[in-house]
C-alpha cells in the first residue's frame, strides 16, 4: 500500500483514460497556466536584459557633473555668472570627499580627422583611465590610455571601430599608425568596440579618446574641465558624494550654498533603481497573473474530480465496504488530483521552457533586440513545481470530502 | 457472535418517516447458516446493512463480539468490516476496471498486504472457486455466475467471521443459484457464520435457520431441518 504500489497508478490511468476528452481539457487548464507562468517570467528576465544590455557595463552607481550659469548672486557676484571647473577643482575633491571610488574629468571636441586620403568627423574625448571604468569599451586591439599617457601629455589616440572601418583600409592595421586630429598627429595605440547594443554603440564606436592632458594642451583648453565623471564606493550611496562634491565646488568658486542651478547633475543610480523597480513591479505583476491562470486550473481539476467521484461513487461504496477507510478514500483522490496536476503542469512547464529555449536561441547573438536571452531561473521552474503540487492537494480536498461526506451504503444504493 | 437488542431505525423520506426497523432483537451464533427472509420494504436489507456497519441505527444495543457496537467513526467501522465481515451482493458489485484476481485481493490491500503476498493470496482463492484460468479477465468478461464466486472469493479473502449476502442469487438462474448456494454452504462447513437475505422461499429452504420480517419486524425464527419455531416475537 502506498503511493508506489503499483494498483494505484493503474487506477489513476483508468480514471484519466476512461475519458479522454474531459482529462485533456482539465489538464489544459493547468498546462496553460503553467506555461504562461514560464514564458511570461521568462520574458520579463528577456526584456530586463535587452534593456539592461544597451546599457552596457555602465557603472550604475555612478554620476555626472557639470557647470551652469549661477542663479543666486553670491559674495560680491552677480547671479547669472558663467563659471568652469579646472583642474585644482579635482585634486580637492580627491582629497577632500570621502566615499569617492573613481573621479574622471573629461573634455570634449569634435573634430575633423585625417589618414591618407581619408578623413571623417569624430567626436573627441580627453579622458583619465578611470573613465573606462565608469562607461567601459571593449579593447579589441591595443590598449586604452593610461597613467603614462597623462602624465606626459603622449600624443596618442584610442579609436572606435567604426572610426578604424572609416579612416583604414580593410588590409591595414590602424596600431601605431598616426592620424592627424586638429592638425596634429596622433600615433593609435588602441581600438575598441562598444559593449552597449543598438544606436548606442553606433554613436560611441564613433568616438576617439585621447589622454585628457593632451586634449587640455591641444586644443587650448588651459586647466579647464568640462565635467566630472565619478562612482561611490559599493558601500556609499551616489547621491551622498555627489552633495559633498557639489558644496565644496560652491565654496571653492564663491557660489551661493543654496543656488542650486549653479551646477547640473545626472545621478545613474537613482535613474536605474526607477527602472529595477519598473522591473520588480513587472515581474509581481506576472507572478499574479499566472498564479491567477493557475488557480483557474486547479478550479478545472477539483471540478472534474468532483465529477469523477460522483461517478465513481458506487466504486468507492465497493472499496469502503471491503475495508477502505475514509483516509484511504482521500488520499487516493487527493493523489489522483495531483498526479493529474503535475503531469498537465510538467507538459506546460517544458514547452514554456522549450519556447524560452527557442527565444533564447534566436537572440543570443542580437544586438538590438527588446528581448535578449530570456530564461528562467532553476529556482523559479521548481517554485513553480511546488505551487503544482500544493495546487494539485487543494484540488482533490472538496471532491475527497465529498467522497467521504456519503455513508457507504448510500453509495453503495447509488447505481 | 452477533447479538443486537431492539435495533430502530427509519429514514427520513421528505417530511415524515419511513420506519424501516421497529425494535428487532436477533442472536446469531458462531457458525451458523441462516437467511433472512421477507418481501421487499420489509426491512430485512437494512437488517443486514446494520449487522455489517455499513449502516448506522437510531436505537438499540448491537454487540459484535462482545463489543458494544455505538457511535463508531467512519475509520473505526472501516476495520471492523475488513476484519469480520465479508460482503457479497445482488450485483456482484466487483470494481470493473480490475481483473478477478486484483478484485480478490483489493480488501488485502487495504490491510496493507504487500501486492505479491496478496496477489498470491488471491490466486490461491481463484483456484478454490475453479476460476484460477479466469485470473486475469475482466469482470465484464465473466458469466454472472463466475463474477459470484470472485465476490465470494473477495468476501473470503480476509478470513472473516460472517458472509453477510444480500440477494447472493437474485441476479442468477436457477442452476448457477443452486452452484452458489453450494459454495456458501462450503463455505459455513469451515466454520464462517453465513447470513444470506432473500426473498425466495427455496433458497432460504437451503440454510438452516430461517428469519422472516414483516414491515419491520421480526414475524417468524425457525430452524430449517428441525422445522419447529424457536421463538416467536
Amino acid at each position: 500500500m502506498g503511493i508506489f504500489d503499483i494498483d494505484n497508478w493503474k487506477e489513476i490511468v483508468y480514471t484519466l483514460k476512461s475519458n479522454k476528452m474531459r482529462t485533456f481539457l482539465t489538464a489544459f487548464g493547468v498546462f496553460w497556466g503553467i506555461f504562461m507562468l514560464v514564458v511570461m517570467l521568462g520574458s520579463g528576465i528577456g526584456l530586463q536584459r535587452g534593456i539592461f544590455k544597451n546599457m552596457g557595463d555602465f557603472a550604475t552607481n555612478s554620476a555626472f557633473m557639470w557647470t551652469q550659469s549661477t542663479s543666486m548672486a553670491y559674495s560680491g557676484f552677480n547671479k547669472g555668472r558663467r563659471w568652469n571647473f579646472r583642474n585644482s577643482d579635482a585634486e580637492a575633491i580627491r582629497s577632500n570627499v570621502n566615499g569617492l571610488e573613481r573621479l574622471a574629468p573629461r573634455v570634449q571636441s569634435s573634430s575633423t580627422v585625417v589618414y591618407n586620403k581619408h578623413q571623417g568627423v569624430f567626436t573627441i574625448y580627453g579622458d583619465y583611465p578611470d573613465w573606462n571604468y565608469i562607461d567601459p569599451v571593449d579593447i579589441v586591439e591595443g590598449r586604452y590610455i593610461n597613467d603614462m599617457d597623462i602624465a606626459h601629455k603622449r600624443k596618442v589616440a584610442v579609436i572606435g571601430r567604426l572610426v578604424a572601418e572609416k579612416l583604414f583600409e580593410k588590409e591595414e592595421n590602424p596600431l601605431n599608425q598616426f592620424i592627424r586630429i586638429n592638425g596634429v598627429y596622433f600615433r593609435v595605440v588602441g581600438i575598441f568596440e562598444s559593449k552597449k547594443g543598438g544606436e548606442q554603440a553606433q554613436i560611441e564606436e564613433q568616438n576617439i579618446h585621447l589622454p585628457f592632458t593632451t586634449m587640455q594642451m591641444v586644443y587650448n583648453f588651459g586647466d579647464i574641465v568640462f565635467w566630472f565623471a565619478l562612482t561611490a564606493d559599493p558601500k556609499i550611496s551616489v547621491a551622498k558624494v555627489a552633495d559633498d562634491m557639489m558644496t565644496l565646488l560652491k565654496r571653492r568658486h564663491k557660489i551661493h550654498p543654496d543656488d542650486n542651478r549653479a551646477i547640473g547633475h545626472f545621478n545613474v543610480e537613482k535613474e536605474f533603481k526607477k527602472v529595477s523597480g519598473l522591473f520588480n513591479a513587472i515581474d509581481i505583476l506576472i507572478w499574479i497573473v499566472g498564479i491567477g491562470t493557475l488557480l483557474a486550473g486547479a478550479i478545472g481539476i477539483s471540478n472534474i474530480m468532483l465529477i469523477v467521484v460522483k461517478e465513481r461513487t458506487l466504486e468507492l461504496g465497493i472499496r469502503r465496504a471491503i475495508g477502505a477507510t475514509p483516509e484511504n478514500i482521500i488520499t487516493q483522490i487527493i493523489f489522483e488530483a495531483v498526479v493529474l496536476t503535475i503531469l498537465a503542469g510538467w507538459g506546460g512547464l517544458s514547452a514554456g521552457v522549450g519556447i524560452l529555449n527557442i527565444l533564447y536561441n534566436a537572440t543570443l547573438h542580437a544586438k538590438n533586440s527588446v528581448l535578449y536571452q530570456p530564461m528562467i531561473d532553476f529556482k523559479i521552474a521548481l517554485a513553480a513545481l511546488i505551487i503544482l503540487v500544493i495546487t494539485g492537494v487543494i484540488a482533490g480536498l472538496l471532491p475527497a470530502y465529498r467522497a467521504v461526506k456519503i455513508k457507504p451504503i448510500e453509495a453503495l444504493r447509488s447505481e | 457472535m452477533l447479538r443486537i437488542e431492539n435495533i430502530h431505525k427509519s429514514y427520513p423520506m421528505g417530511k415524515s418517516k419511513l420506519h424501516a426497523l421497529k425494535g428487532v432483537s436477533l442472536t446469531v451464533n458462531d457458525g451458523e447458516f441462516m437467511s433472512i427472509m421477507g418481501s421487499s420494504g420489509s426491512g430485512k436489507s437494512t437488517l443486514l446493512n446494520i449487522l455489517g456497519l455499513l449502516d448506522s441505527f437510531d436505537q438499540g444495543l448491537y454487540y459484535l463480539d462482545n463489543l458494544v457496537i455505538q457511535n463508531l467513526t467512519e475509520t473505526r467501522a472501516a476495520f471492523y468490516r475488513n476484519k469480520y465481515f465479508g460482503f457479497v451482493f445482488q450485483s456482484f458489485n466487483l470494481i470493473s476496471f480490475k481483473n478477478a484476481m486484483e478484485n480478490i485481493a483489493l480488501p488485502l490491500y487495504y490491510q496493507g498486504v504487500s501486492r505479491k503476498k496478496r496477489n498470491a493470496i488471491a490466486l490461491e482463492y481463484l483456484e478454490r472457486m475453479g476460476l484460477r484460468e479466469w485470473a486475469n479477465h475482466l469482470p465484464s468478461e465473466l458469466s454472472g455466475g463466475q463474477k459470484q464466486r470472485v465476490a465470494i472469493a473477495r468476501a473470503l479473502v480476509t478470513q472473516p467471521k460472517v458472509i453477510l449476502a444480500d440477494e447472493p442469487t437474485g441476479a442468477l438462474d436457477s442452476q448457477t443459484s443452486l452452484e452458489v448456494m453450494e459454495l456458501l454452504k462450503e463455505v459455513n462447513r469451515e466454520g464462517i457464520t453465513v447470513i444470506i437475505v432473500t426473498h425466495e422461499h427455496d433458497i432460504s429452504q437451503m440454510t438452516n435457520r430461517i428469519v422472516r420480517l414483516r414491515d419491520g419486524m421480526i414475524i417468524e425464527d425457525i430452524a430449517v431441518e428441525k422445522k419447529d419455531t424457536i421463538c416467536l416475537t
